[in-house]
């Protein structure tokens, strides 16, 4: 990738203003959508996206059904409004990738041989995008699924991280995304210490994989205690809860 | 091809009885009154990315409105007018009875319905998003997620679409050597009027406003009506298999346009103190 202006200025501070590794302003609510069995509206920075998650249910068409473990269909789609330039609601091939990765993501911190014949459907609608929409995305999809009841091993958190001027950073953010020199997602079971997504767009020597490697866990690691924090303030009130 | 629907929401014969005889009695199972909407609130500019915005809650229908403006060619036969579009989609993470894919008929028809009473109350004055006559103009496009069902989509989406439009903001746009240039001014978009939908059903010989889930499982008939700021009624559209006679029309066509200046005060205030 090729980078035309400095994205970092003399002070560390990035082009939204944060230091290198700072999340941006993340607000999890819990159980937003009424008929889903369980849901959550994560907003990420200028992200604002909903996952919301049906089942254990029925399979249909039925052939789909595994006789010993319960089957997993998951979409992630970005609503016409949410980018700049308005999408086609039809779904784009770069959704169809990004509901594939973050099913498998979510996959192995879920106990499926819990219920068999049945699904699960995890349905997350990006309403606002901005960079990192698939971290918020499985972020809030975890969040969804504990709180639809399913039987889970972990939660799965995730966070990117990327280089950005010369230096590693997380949770990269638009701008920095398009015009930054790498971009890597990273989806992690913060107790099991498992890595569920890893994808990597732009170059890295090995050395800066592995620092990157680190922010972008450490990240998950903060991304955790607020999803930890969001499902606690529904379950247990407000003590432990968000801050306004 | 049009075919039944297949999964949708199930209320057994006794709540259908129990809602029934309810009904006669002129009282809900929500309690509500037969003419009594379920409560409405509005939150504007929620899709910082988007033109303008509204995400709509009435009663647990919830739908969310973006407005999106870009220029195109005018549409065939209206070389003198901006383009209007108005799509609706309702999500999975909507309702269990909702599956990913193109849109039902019923989708279909919500989106049409909507898109009617935006355009035939000319809501927006469209002779007035015009560049090049007959080349470039305004497209505006206002999509409609359905975030949660709870019956009455028809007029929630109305609402929304009607919130985003009349408190968005639009781009200025000018031509330069043939060339669109977005100037990065915005200005307020040419509204005329507010039209309001107000969607009635009938329950056996009962009519009701705004039904929730529940209550369309059991309706036998709904009637739309679109009315505009002076009382006029600017679209309508009768749905499913049963009837209305003359009076019931009439009478609907009344309340129509009583409830819907109700709530074209409420969204005046949503509008007006929103910005």
């Amino acid at each position: 990738m090729v980078q035309s202006r400095s994205l970092i200025n003399e002070s560390g501070k990035r082009s939204d203003g944060r230091i290198i590794d700072e999340l941006r302003e993340v607000r999890i609510k819990v159980g937003i959508i009424r008929n889903a069995d369980g849901s959550a509206l994560i907003e990420f920075g200028k992200n604002k996206i909903i996952a919301a998650v049906y089942g254990p249910r029925e399979v249909h068409p039925k052939h789909m059904a595994q006789s010993d473990r319960c089957v997993i269909r998951c979409r992630y789609h970005m609503s016409p409004f949410s980018t700049d330039t308005r999408k086609s609601p039809a779904p784009s091939r770069r959704e169809t990738e990004i509901s594939k990765v973050i099913r498998e993501a979510l996959e192995p911190a879920l106990i499926l041989e819990d219920y068999p014949r049945a699904a699960i459907d995890v349905f997350i609608e990006v309403l606002q995008a901005d960079g990192g929409s698939r971290c918020a995305g499985i972020t809030a999809a975890s969040v969804a699924l504990a709180d639809a009841g399913i039987n889970m091993r972990d939660m799965v958190s995730a966070c990117a991280a990327g280089k950005v001027d010369d230096k590693i950073v997380i949770d990269i953010n638009d701008t920095e995304d398009k015009e930054g020199k790498a971009d890597m997602p990273v989806a992690y079971m913060p107790n099991l210490k498992k890595i569920t997504l890893l994808q990597l767009d732009g170059e890295l020597s090995p050395t800066e994989f592995n620092t990157c490697l680190d922010e972008a866990i450490r990240g998950c690691l903060k991304v955790y205690e607020i999803q930890r924090s969001s499902l606690m303030e529904k379950y247990f009130g407000n003590e432990k809860g968000l801050k306004e | 091809m049009s075919l039944s629907k297949k999964s949708t929401i199930i209320v057994e014969n006794l709540r259908k009885k129990q809602m029934r005889e309810s009904i006669s009695a002129g009282k809900r199972l929500d309690e509500r009154s037969l003419d009594e909407t379920r409560s409405l609130e509005i939150e504007l500019d929620v899709i910082k990315k988007a033109n303008g915005s509204a995400w709509v809650k009435l009663g647990n229908t919830e739908v969310v409105a973006g407005v999106k403006v870009e220029t195109g060619e005018p549409f065939e036969g209206l070389e003198n007018s901006g383009a209007l579009i108005i799509t609706a989609e309702v999500l999975p993470i909507a309702s269990p009875h909702i599956e990913p894919g193109p849109p039902d008929e019923e989708t279909i028809e919500l989106a049409r319905v909507v898109d009617r009473g935006v355009r035939e109350s000319e809501m927006l004055d469209l002779s007035k998003l015009v560049l090049i006559p007959g080349k470039i103009v305004y497209t505006i496009f206002v999509d409609c997620s359905v975030l949660n069902v709870d019956g009455n989509l028809l007029d929630a989406t109305s609402y929304a679409v009607v919130s985003a439009l009349a408190s968005c903001k639009l781009p200025v746009f000018e031509i330069k050597d043939d060339k669109v240039i977005d100037t990065g001014k915005t200005q307020e978009p040419p509204i005329t009027t507010i039209p309001v939908s107000v969607t009635t059903v009938k329950i056996g010989d009962n009519l009701l406003l705004d039904p929730n889930a529940e209550e369309e499982a059991c309706m036998d008939a709904r009637l739309t009506i679109t009315t505009n700021s002076k009382g006029s009624i600017v679209a309508m559209q009768k749905g499913l298999k049963g009837y209305f006679t003359l009076d019931e029309v009439k009478g609907t066509a009344d309340k129509a346009r009583i409830k819907g200046e109700e709530i074209r005060l409420k969204l005046r205030e949503w509008i007006g103190t929103g910005k």
